[in-house]
């Protein structure tokens, strides 16, 4: 959170009444959304509504022991993060407050109320390369230097949205902190490597474009039916334990994003370790950096305070749209989006709003919007190229995609995973429902796919969906009479499709090999069965019995390719050996 | 300290009272009735002039001219390594004629949240000698990890065995037993569950290394929502001050989930899903999260949570609310119990999220994540072909069908049903299950490493039990 805003307190209140996360104070004025402390603790929170003289509060910190009659700051300005270098390779709250800093602050494992810490660091150094030279003319936006953020990661110092532009008349080189002037204009602005953006506005941006390359997720079910663009939106419902931050995380790990910005909203404080203890030690596949040079991360678990975890989401996708200006394609993990929508509804239930559908604000449907339609592929005004893709994990209670939240992100995203407890169950993973799921980008991919991997690309892709469908169609004849009581063809097609499940969307995202799987591998194995069901169908009409077909020695290694490192040569071992297997039964 | 006698509104569990000085949200409140006896409470919303008050014990016999004090500060916990031995009821005072308790420090019983760069990720393996658990559904330290079972089920066998049987092989072995403690919190149970836990505890000797907190049916309901929180707190305070390895047993969370409902109604708020409060994912979250481990910290809580379903219904708030903060679920099922096999757990829906860092070469054996990931695989299409069995009948089925029938009825007989008292080594464990998957053809263990294989799976058809021999 904005350090610099603390000090400008300007308008003092005192709180009137206490109720959880709602408080509300007299004598404030205030605008709304702008940033208050609260009580003799100073507790950190926002104003949610004004009313008369009196104003609503939500706080983003535990209101145990706070009374009436304790006063009420305003800061003057509405909730913001630190935008600069340094917020890679972080770890934030809700309201971006570093945890590490709070750790040593504290000097305590728990985490305790009425301490602030600045976004970034405001007094390390940067080594900051100008990039314009006096004389040049930069308009917001415009990039005027470079820091090295990380070791993968240069960071784009630019003149703030805001700034009017005009000539430099001054451009440093050499190491500075944050708030230190790099470049001066003629008009006055200085530019430092530190701005602030309001979370709840999206920051200017240049033309929203149709994307088309495709976010490539190394996961073979996604990247080969049911890809997202880079810039694009995808949902990611399921109940609980079927597999949404394992997928989460798996993209958050191997997607070819420039940066990730991961948002733990109301979920699992382990799961957010998980990630501190892993990232560091895996490298970026697409940079070999270790991972954590390209990541930020936002950790509002499921006990820290309710209305942080409102904000969460927003301090997120402010950071991820930072980055977009710089050039870079960003992906942002929200895990889980319906723990934030729970958040709107706690807080408006406590206002006693007018409940919606289920209890949630009639204005649900319109946040999630907004918050999707920050993402997006985009022609930046300083003439790079950048992108946001989206990813929202959804948790519908009882696993029911009818309710609010999955129902009003499905109107928005294009992009559908659908979870499923059945396969869930039976350790199909990931556990993504084929017949549900759906992907609108795919034909806009398609020219990506025929380019970067095969020409035939989208046509295979259809065998596989086309097999899919068959198999389901047979499945419920199997369910009444049994799969022998089916024609020779058909047996062999559910043969066939059990291998595209079994080999092909099964991926195995604990297994050192398998956990990646590049567009290439992920082709390699569709055309391997699809090689099995042509030499198959080819011995059939031949005439061999479809057992002896079924029972091949080769077949069953389809299911070894995930997990073979080398695998070309592996593949083209087992085609030969597929094709030798059945054309000697019948040549 | 001011005392009032302007109580307003009395409403359920809920006393309204008129205030002239600032009174802290959720700050303790002693009310006083005419006869002397003296009721707690909590503030639930404090505004200028006046404050809502949930009281713990019931209401009866407030009125309006009871005195209400507020004793200016929140709900305290008084803990020190001498409550181990004792029992307390469900507001934390001892029930069982000891001596008084001394306390080393008071706590707030909201506990602070740990914060995630401070936490340790959990993989210490823990051995319940139970091979539903252990081999498929392992239990780490530090776990949270619930029993979703029904009414009249054995659950509570279950959540005694574990209590029993836990132990970390590894420290076994090289002799540095740790320091092991239990934090038992009962919510609602009858006397006679609460029997069968002390009786237990009696008998092993655990009580003497356990912390027994009871709220029974027949005390107030509200009292439910702080007997947990009083427990976790000294489950805190012996874990990561004193440093032992804390088991927590909870139940009934279904309970204590009634009691929130009761609260809410009685408030008037606007009801979430069948009627429990929209906040009961967050209340709950701040129950279950306070299970963990913490860097450069020895002890640790691991949480087992017991809830009955009702109905038997998952998708019931309680279990999902449940399922989506914890770390996993074991689920004891109806069907099961009723076959005779015990403990009954339904394998296919529970979890242990925590299983694959805890496993492997090193903690278990190098074996275990391929051969559980072929035995859930194994039992879910021999689960599957149950149906069409009953439908077409055996002949009708292949010999591949046929054999994967045979290791379900093996899996359910010879696995999971081994009662409550054995207690098996995680090498148990896994022998069993390469006997069982020798069953079924080598070229059908597509998930089980080749070399796991060349080593483990028998050839022979010689130790088969006699129900294996199908046709
Ligand atoms: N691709 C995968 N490969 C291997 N295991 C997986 C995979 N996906 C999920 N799992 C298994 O499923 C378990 C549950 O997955 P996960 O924690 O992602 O569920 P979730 O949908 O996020 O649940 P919740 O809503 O409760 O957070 C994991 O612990 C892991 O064991
Ligand atoms: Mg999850």
């Amino acid at each position: 959170m904005s350090q610099a805003t603390h000090s400008d307190v300007r308008e003092d209140g005192v709180i009137e009444s206490v109720s959880g996360p709602v408080v509300t104070a007299t004598g404030l004025s205030a605008r709304m959304n702008d940033v208050v402390y609260v009580g003799s603790e100073g507790l950190m929170g926002e104003i949610i509504e004004i009313e008369g003289d009196l104003t609503t509060i939500q706080v983003y910190e535990e209101t145990s022991d706070v009374a009436p009659g304790e006063p009420v700051e305003s800061t003057g300005a509405p909730l913001s993060v630190d935008l600069g270098p340094g917020i890679l390779d972080n770890i934030y709250d809700g309201v971006q407050r570093p945890l590490e800093g709070l750790e040593e602050k504290m000097d305590s494992a728990f985490l305790d109320r009425g301490v602030d810490a600045p976004g970034i660091d405001i007094e390390k150094t940067w080594e900051f390369t100008p990039t314009v030279e006096d004389g040049d003319e930069v308009a917001a936006g415009d990039i005027v230097g470079t820091v090295p953020e990380t070791e993968s990661i240069e960071h784009k110092v630019m003149v703030p949205p805001d700034y009017d532009g005009g000539e430099v008349v001054d451009a440093k080189k050499g190491n500075f902190t944050v708030d230190e002037t790099v470049v001066e204009l003629d008009n006055g602005e200085e530019i430092t490597m530190h701005q602030e953006w309001p979370v709840r506005q999206a920051r200017p941006a240049g033309d929203k474009e149709t994307p088309t390359d495709p976010l490539v997720t190394g996961q073979r079910i996604l990247d080969g039916l049911f890809p997202v663009a880079k810039g694009g939106t995808a949902a990611i419902p399921g109940p609980f334990g079927s597999g949404k931050t394992v997928t989460q995380h798996q993209l958050a790990k191997w997607a070819d994003a420039d940066i990730v910005v991961y948002v733990g909203c109301g979920e699992r404080g382990n799961e957010m370790t998980e990630v501190i203890e892993d990232f560091p030690e895996l490298d970026d596949p697409k940079t070999g950096k270790p991972l954590m040079s390209r990541t930020s991360l936002i950790a509002n678990t499921s006990n820290m305070p309710v209305a942080a975890r409102e904000s969460s989401v927003y301090t997120g996708i402010t950071i991820a749209e930072y980055y977009r200006d710089m050039g870079y394609d960003v992906a942002l993990m929200a895990d889980s989006t319906s723990r934030w929508a729970e958040a709107l509804r706690e807080i408006s239930s406590r206002l006693e709003e007018m409940p919606g559908e289920e209890g949630y604000p009639a204005y649900l449907g319109a946040r999630l919007s907004e918050f999707y339609e920050r993402a997006g592929y985009y022609q930046n005004s300083n003439g790079t190229e950048g992108s946001v893709t989206v990813v929202g994990a959804v948790s519908p209670p009882g696993g029911d995609f009818s309710e609010p939240v999955t129902q009003n992100t499905l109107r928005i995203v294009k992009t559908f995973w659908a979870l499923d407890a059945d396969l869930a169950e039976r350790r199909h993973f990931p556990a993504i429902n084929w017949d549900e799921s759906y992907s609108l980008y795919r034909d806009q991919l398609d020219p990506w796919f025929t380019d970067a991997v095969a020409d035939d690309w989208p046509e295979i892709r259809q065998w596989v969906i086309d097999t899919l469908d068959e198999e389901s169609e047979l499945q419920e004849i199997v369910q009444l009479v049994g799969q022998d009581a089916l024609p020779a063809d058909q047996q062999l097609t559910l043969e066939v499709a059990r291998y595209i499940r079994e080999a092909y969307l099964q991926q195995n995202a604990l297994h050192d090999v398998d956990t990646y799987c590049e567009p290439a591998k992920t082709y390699r194995m569709m055309e391997a069965i699809k090689t099995l069901n042509d030499e198959a169908f080819d011995a059939l009409d031949a005439g061999v019995p479809v057992d002896e077909i079924t029972d091949i020695d080769a077949a069953p290694r389809l299911n070894r390719i995930g997990t073979t490192e080398g695998y070309e040569a592996f593949i083209e071992e087992i085609e030969a050996d597929i094709a030798e297997e059945l054309r000697g039964m019948y040549q | 300290m001011k005392e009032y006698q302007t109580i307003t509104e009395v409403s359920g569990p809920l006393v309204f009272v008129e205030t002239d000085e600032p009174v802290g949200y959720d700050e303790i409140v002693e009310i006083e009735t005419g006869d002397g006896e003296i009721r707690r409470g909590q503030v639930l919303e404090s505004t200028s002039d006046h404050v809502a008050i949930q009281v713990f014990e019931s209401t009866q016999g407030i009125d309006r001219e009871c005195s209400v004090r507020f004793l200016g500060e929140t709900m305290k916990m008084p803990v020190t390594e001498d409550l181990l031995g004792r029992v307390l009821d469900g507001t934390g005072q001892p029930i069982d004629d000891g001596p008084d308790i001394v306390p080393d420090e008071r706590q707030d019983i909201v506990g602070k949240a740990i914060n995630p760069v401070s936490r340790e990720y959990p993989r210490e393996f823990i051995q319940t000698g139970i091979s539903a658990i252990d081999g498929m559904n392992t239990l780490v330290r530090g776990q949270k990890l619930p029993l979703f079972s029904g009414s009249g089920l054995p659950h509570n066998e279950l959540a005694l065995q574990i209590a029993r049987q836990a132990e970390v092989p590894e420290e076994e072995e090289e002799g540095e037993e740790s320091e092991f403690a239990v934090v038992f919190a009962a919510m609602g149970i009858t006397a006679e569950e609460a029997n069968e836990f002390m009786d237990d505890f009696e008998r092993t000797g655990a009580l003497e290394r356990s912390v027994v907190f009871m709220n029974l049916a027949d005390d107030p309901a509200v009292e439910r929502t702080i007997t947990p929180r009083l427990a976790l707190t000294t489950a805190e305070y012996l874990a990561f001050e004193k440093g032992y390895h804390v088991l927590t047993i909870m139940t009934n969370m279904t309970n204590y989930c009634e009691a929130l409902r009761e609260i809410g109604a009685a408030r008037e708020e606007v009801p979430g899903r069948r009627g429990y409060p929209g906040y009961m994912y967050t209340d709950l979250a701040g129950l279950y999260e306070r299970a963990g481990r913490i860097e450069g910290v020895e002890g640790s809580i691991t949480q087992i949570p017991i809830l009955t379903m009702p109905s038997d219904d998952d998708t019931h708030p309680i279990p999902d609310l449940t399922g989506y903060i914890t770390e996993g679920q074991i689920y004891v099922n109806r069907d099961l119990n009723s076959q005779g096999v015990r403990p009954p757990i339904n394998v296919l829906p529970s979890l242990s999220r925590l299983m694959d860092e805890g496993i492997g070469e090193g903690l278990t054996r190098e074996d275990h994540g391929d051969v559980s990931d072929q035995m859930f695989a194994a039992y879910a299409e021999g689960e599957d072909l149950r149906d069409l069995v009953n439908i077409v009948g055996r002949e009708a089925l292949s010999e591949r069908d046929n054999k994967y029938l045979d290791f379900a009825d093996r899996f359910e007989s010879e696995f999971v049903d081994q009662g409550y008292n054995t207690d098996r080594t995680i090498d148990q464990t896994l022998d069993i299950a390469w006997d069982l998957l020798s069953d079924l053809p080598k070229e059908e263990l597509n998930r089980i490493g080749e070399e796991y294989i060349e080593e483990n799976y028998g050839d022979e058809e010689t130790e088969t039990s006699p129900e294996a021999t199908a046709d």
